[in-house]
């Protein structure tokens, strides 16, 4: 079965994200298909790569990135809500002439249009909100 | 029938009401995060619980209880699983629904 | 930007946004809004419903100008010309805030509890702001 998960919270501060993200570890591990994660609202968050919590905490932007490169999955932050909370990739932050990008590896910043197509062509849409 | 997730508690926000009001009568819920503690078994919200668990199937996610220290103290109707089983639900069921 | 326009060559889906935030308090209706408005460029059958707090975005003389925020309300207009129709609020949500429709600034249908209940199982899939 095909699975889209949108995520709206943001990391460290609610449980959205480590939900969405145990969810996925789930769904995989069952050999379902994860076409996208959509991170939305606060949850675009969870790209940002200068998250730095102490060493015996799970580092969020870190374990998405790692299970993105193993499983090849599409990690979006939508752009326009990514931009006004300051989540950068390094063409950004040349175009609106910023110091410093700070999108983690595995992540990409596209439109809103990627969560309609997920909501589009996948079986199962999840919400993990806040 | 659609599982609804339900993250919150009803003793902060509306998210159990809005949802027990819209599920339809044999849908799922599942109790997740602060969500679980609508499973407990001697609280205000017990009587609520108890009376729509006829009509719904209810789950609640045992990682998200044990985190909390209240896995020995919910109601003994409500099937605890763990989070294959919460992506087992989704399958089963046509769509999900959040409520947060 | 990378954003896409392109569709996806599949069949429209029924898509149902469920609104259950106050405005201004939380960003999260203003982006709701914008992910409606993406899903109908993109030809899908959208239904929007309003349902507890989410009633009060609708709510006319909305001026968030002292609080220099952007007057949210006003991107409702768009979605006569982006052609979504179908919109909902729920009665006693609306009815427990004190709130009529013509107090609303769009026109929207009064919908039943029960009613609802049976539009979240027709859809193909629900997204909750």
């Amino acid at each position: 079965m095909i699975f889209s998960l949108a995520v709206y919270g943001a990391p460290f501060s609610c449980q959205a994200s480590d939900s969405a993200y145990q969810f996925a570890c789930a769904l995989l591990e069952q050999g379902h298909r994860l076409h996208r994660v959509f991170f939305y609202h606060d949850g675009v968050y969870n790209g940002s790569t200068l998250a730095t919590p102490p060493q015996d905490e799970r580092n969020i932007p870190t374990s998405w990135s790692q299970l993105a490169e193993e499983h090849e999955l599409d990690l979006v932050i939508c752009v326009a809500a990514g931009l006004r909370r300051g989540m950068l990739d390094a063409t950004e932050a040349d175009r609106y002439e910023k110091p410093a990008h700070n999108l983690e590896q595995g992540f990409t910043l596209s439109g809103l249009g990627q969560l309609v197509e997920a909501a589009m062509i996948s079986d199962r849409m999840i919400t993990f909100g806040n | 029938m659609i599982l609804h997730t339900v993250n919150r508690s009803p003793f902060d926000t509306n998210c159990l009401n809005d949802c027990l009001e819209m599920a339809a009568a044999g849908s799922s819920i599942i109790l997740i995060e602060d969500g679980v503690y609508a499973a407990l078994s001697k609280t205000q919200f017990t009587d609520q619980m108890l009376a729509a668990l006829p009509k719904h199937n209810f789950y609640v996610l045992r990682p998200d209880l044990q985190a909390r220290g209240i896995q020995d103290c919910i109601i003994d109707e409500i099937e605890a699983v763990d989070y294959s089983g919460f992506v087992t639900l989704c399958t089963e069921l046509d769509k999900v629904v959040s409520w947060y | 930007m990378t954003e896409t326009t392109e569709q996806p060559a599949v069949n429209p889906k029924k898509l149902l946004f469920l609104n259950r935030k106050a405005p201004y308090g939380s960003s999260l209706p203003r982006e709701a809004l914008d992910a409606v408005l993406m899903a109908s460029a993109f030809g899908q059958q959208v239904t929007l419903v309003f349902l507890g707090d989410g009633v009060f975005q609708l709510k006319t003389q909305q001026d968030p100008s002292e609080i220099e925020m952007k007057n949210f309300s006003k991107t409702f207009a768009a979605l006569e010309l982006y052609g979504v129709s179908s919109i909902f609020v729920e009665q006693s949500s609306l009815q427990k805030r004190g709130l009529t429709l013509d107090q609303l600034l769009i026109p929207a249908k009064l919908i039943q509890s029960h009613e609802l209940t049976e539009l979240l199982e027709e859809q193909d899939q629900v997204m909750s702001f």
